[in-house]
């Protein structure tokens, strides 16, 4: 089976005044249709900038978008003009947003934002468009959903809200579902809530799924392969078990590591594998990257080479690919 | 079924009208001036340009309800006929001048770069003029007319609106909505009608509003100096400024009946906005 979302070489910078930011740099992965896979890492990373490249709403100037192709079901996006992009995004490949509370139009009121989106791509009709709207909420399991549609988005909760983003994303059954972080603005309950919808939505229509997040707990419990990525790069791409169970880069080590488990450093006698370890120093900055690996400055394993050569990212177990001089 | 929406239309309207009642009134002041002004003919007891040596400032009575000027002229049915000419230019010049600086200000602030940057000059050199000696020029080099006045009463009231709107569409174009509008594939001139637009109404009706009452003042300002809507047809404006100065001690009734009909459009005007303001946002609503 051919993947529906083919990422290859994408680099993507900003032009500032502080010089040259490369936010995002050759970035590869693939995803096949009723996939998950899950882009993370730290604030910062390039993440939502990866995410943002892949529907082209990087802001131009001052960023650029200046290799690479994303291909969707063998188009290539980057190739394609602002009008024939504007016809794929939403129809072919669509997005949900971080913030809920304000990624709708308070002055509309759902069903018809969401029939909106439906009229632009599928020429459908009002009536036609609102009873999509409706079967779109109904879908996303919002009780009431003809008089949901017919509420503004102030009159629905956070959770609602994000299950009507996912309506309005899946209205025209895109093949590619680009969500940024979907369920960081939740709590908790809400969040499994919506993670199960998006991935019994994924089943029904097929869609691939690119999950961006910084929360390790989501990326088990929803993707089946993971991205890792730091300031710009991907340094590790696994299957989710194996990834979890020996992750060969230090940082996902590190990120694994400063996750707290319940039980966990409850007293004093703690041995010291329970302790909750942390990544010392911080992310560099992306306009003034270290000339070798960029994680080498905070890893306890660095020597010489990895200060001054970027490792290549390379196959260093069967489907288990890192980015280390030292895995 | 549009049996049905009306039905929700009136339902929403006696609503709002119980949630402001202060909105009712402004609007029960405004329907009266716009009837009165619509029906003058009908309306006014006595022809307001029928002069009458005898009762050259006659005090207000039974015939002259509110006296009448210096050539006899019925103060009453004069201000009825006025407020046709008033509310003209006032809703006239309003609706011009906001709608104009509302598309000036929504396409700086959309296409921004050097477009932007040359309208925003623009409309700091004529915000540099006075709203009145901007309106002088334009009529003076037009003509006087009714039509006349309100283009050139309207045209100073563009950069104020312009730049509102600009710096209102400049906040709204960051909002994640806009970018969700995008990732559904919407083009950028749909975005700004449909999402920013709608958005920045709450701002552009207090403006507007408010903009009404410096109309009215205008145009009294352009009559006194000959320059408004030509004689003999009465102007609420012309009215008080060719009365203020000569007769206000002793004929009080000149300058108090036209200074209280525009006080009161003014205020009826600024209690409808604010209400209209509040109804119009559906986060006021529930």
């Amino acid at each position: 089976m051919a993947p529906v979302l083919e990422v290859s070489g994408l680099s993507t910078v900003f032009h500032t005044r502080r010089g040259l930011v490369r936010a995002v740099q050759d970035v590869s992965f693939s995803v096949n249709a009723g996939e998950t896979l899950a882009i993370v890492g730290e604030s910062g990373c390039g993440k939502t900038i990866t995410a943002l490249s892949l529907m082209r709403l990087i802001p131009q100037p001052p960023g650029e978008i200046v290799s690479g192709s994303v291909k969707v079901d063998g188009t290539d996006l980057l190739k394609l003009s602002e009008p024939e992009m504007r016809k794929m995004r939403g129809s072919k490949i669509a997005m949900i947003f971080q913030e809920p509370m304000t990624a709708l139009n308070p002055l509309m009121t759902v069903g018809k934002q969401i029939a909106e989106m439906v009229m632009l791509h599928d020429g459908a009709s009002k009536q036609v468009a609102r009873d999509r709207a409706v079967e779109m909420l109904h879908h996303v399991r919002i009780p009431e959903p003809a008089r949901r549609a017919r509420e503004y988005p102030h009159q629905m909760s956070g959770g609602m809200r994000q299950r009507a983003m996912i309506a309005m994303a899946l209205a025209c059954k895109p093949k590619v579902l680009v969500a940024d972080e979907p369920t960081t603005a939740l709590d908790v309950t809400i969040q499994a809530q919506i993670l199960d919808l998006i991935g019994d939505l994924q089943k029904e229509f097929g869609t691939a799924v690119v999950l961006i997040t910084h929360d390790l707990g989501v990326v088990a419990e929803v993707a089946q392969r993971v991205v890792v990525m730091y300031a710009g790069r991907k340094v590790e791409e696994a299957a989710v078990g194996d990834l979890f169970a020996h992750p060969l880069h230090p940082y996902p080590r590190g990120l694994l590591g400063s996750i707290p488990r319940v039980g966990s450093a409850r007293g004093l006698d703690v041995s010291p594998d329970e302790r909750l370890r942390e990544i010392t120093g911080m992310v560099p900055a992306l306009n003034d990257l270290p000339p070798g690996c960029a994680f080498a400055p905070r890893c306890s394993l660095a020597d010489a080479k990895c200060h001054a050569q970027v490792p290549p990212f390379e196959l260093k177990q069967p489907d288990h690919f890192a980015a280390c001089w030292q895995a | 079924m549009s049996a049905t929406i009306s039905h929700s239309f009136w339902n929403n309207v006696s609503y709002n009208a119980r949630r402001y009642p202060l909105g009712v009134a402004g609007g029960i002041i405004m329907i009266v001036f716009v009837l009165a002004a619509i029906f003058a003919s009908a309306v006014a007891p006595l022809d307001p340009f029928n002069t009458n040596a005898k009762a050259s400032l006659a005090a207000p009575g039974p015939v002259y309800l509110m006296g009448a000027d210096m050539m006899g002229r019925d103060v009453f049915s004069r201000l009825i006929h006025g407020a046709r000419v008033s509310l003209a230019v006032a809703l006239g010049a309003t609706i011009i001048g906001s709608g104009i600086g509302c598309a000036v200000g929504l396409a700086c602030g959309y296409i921004g770069g050097w477009f932007d940057l040359l309208v925003q000059r623009v409309t700091e050199v004529m915000q540099a003029l006075p709203l009145l000696v901007m309106a002088l020029v334009i009529t003076a080099s037009l003509g006087p007319s009714l039509r006349n006045t309100i283009v050139a009463i309207a045209i100073p009231l563009i950069p104020t609106v312009a730049r509102v709107i600009r710096s209102n569409v400049l906040s709204l174009r960051e909002m994640p909505y806009v970018e969700a509008a995008k990732a559904t594939g919407m083009s950028e001139w749909r975005i700004a009608i449909i999402h920013v637009l709608p958005n920045t109404l709450a701002p552009l009706i207090v403006l507007a509003t408010a903009q009404l009452g410096s109309t009215i003042l205008t145009e009294a300002s352009l009559s006194f100096l000959g320059l408004g809507v030509p004689e003999p047809y009465p102007s609420w404006g012309r009215m008080l400024s060719e009365s203020a100065a000569e007769y206000v001690r002793t004929a009080p009734w000149l300058v108090i009946y036209p200074g209280l009909a525009i006080s009161l459009v003014v205020f009826g005007s600024n209690l409808l906005g604010d209400a209209l303001r509040d109804a119009l946002d559906p986060r006021q609503r529930d």
